[in-house]
């Protein structure tokens, strides 16, 4: 019905917190060169990945709500809404699917950042340098 | 017939991503997180629905294909706008560059 609304939610909240992590690594990047390259970017570009699982999901999501009938696009922009006894089961289904949904994506998250900094460490007990350029997820 | 769409995509993207060089020129890592993060929230409906009503796991017909191949190029669509919007390659800079001139 609108379980994508969690997730919603929650993507909204750390992209807010993206932000604040990228300003206070910029401002702590402004030592040396090295130690700027070591910081610079390395919590925003983890947050970057978790907000793009999250709104991904909850783009493919909505798209897939919409074919189904379930979101249209006038208001109330959810058909439960307008439909008599629907509202229970609807913010029931946000409750448990759609938290649900988001605490799944902040686990494989978490195994992702635990394997980059796994990856960072051994790299890094290598060649210092080397470890600076490891990353995963790419540019997402 | 969606999740197995996207789930199949999020497999296919990530060994693309994989291969690609490590600069990732092209954001594949970023479309491979899109599919990875849908077909777990559909894994999760999936699992909770068949827990809760039973019936298939899996609606395998024509409008749950349709709908799979639909979020494929939706997913699709928006790499290409964050491409475009990165321009690696900067194809869209010289196609601007030039008409500017």
């Amino acid at each position: 019905m609108a379980c994508f609304a969690a997730p919603a939610a929650v993507a909204i909240v750390t992209i807010i917190v993206q932000r604040v992590v990228k300003k206070k690594e910029e401002k702590e990047g402004a030592g040396s060169a090295q130690q700027h390259a070591r910081i610079l970017g390395k919590w925003t570009k983890r947050l970057r990945w978790l907000n793009t699982m999250l709104w991904g999901g909850v783009i493919l999501l909505a798209f897939e709500h919409i074919w189904h009938g379930e979101v249209v696009p006038w208001p109330p922009f959810l058909t439960a809404v307008e439909t008599p006894g629907e509202v229970g089961p609807m913010l029931r289904e946000i409750l448990t699917y759609g938290l649900t949904m988001t605490l799944v994506i902040l686990v494989a998250w978490g195994i992702l950042v635990g394997i980059a900094e796994f990856a960072e460490r051994r790299v890094g007990a290598q060649s210092p340098t080397d470890a600076e350029n490891t990353e995963i997820g790419g540019g997402a | 017939m969606w999740l197995l769409i996207t789930a199949f995509a999020a497999v296919l993207v990530t060994t693309l991503w994989y291969m690609s060089p490590p600069a990732d020129k092209y954001r594949l890592g970023f479309l491979s997180l899109i599919y990875w993060g849908a077909t777990l929230m559909w894994l999760v409906d999936h699992v909770m629905a068949y827990a809760q009503e039973g019936g298939a796991f899996f609606e395998i017909d024509a409008r749950a294909t349709g709908l799979g191949v639909s979020v494929l190029i939706l997913g699709l669509v928006v790499w290409l706008i964050r491409l475009i919007i990165a321009d690696p390659k900067r194809i869209t800079k010289a196609i601007l560059g030039s008409r500017e001139r």
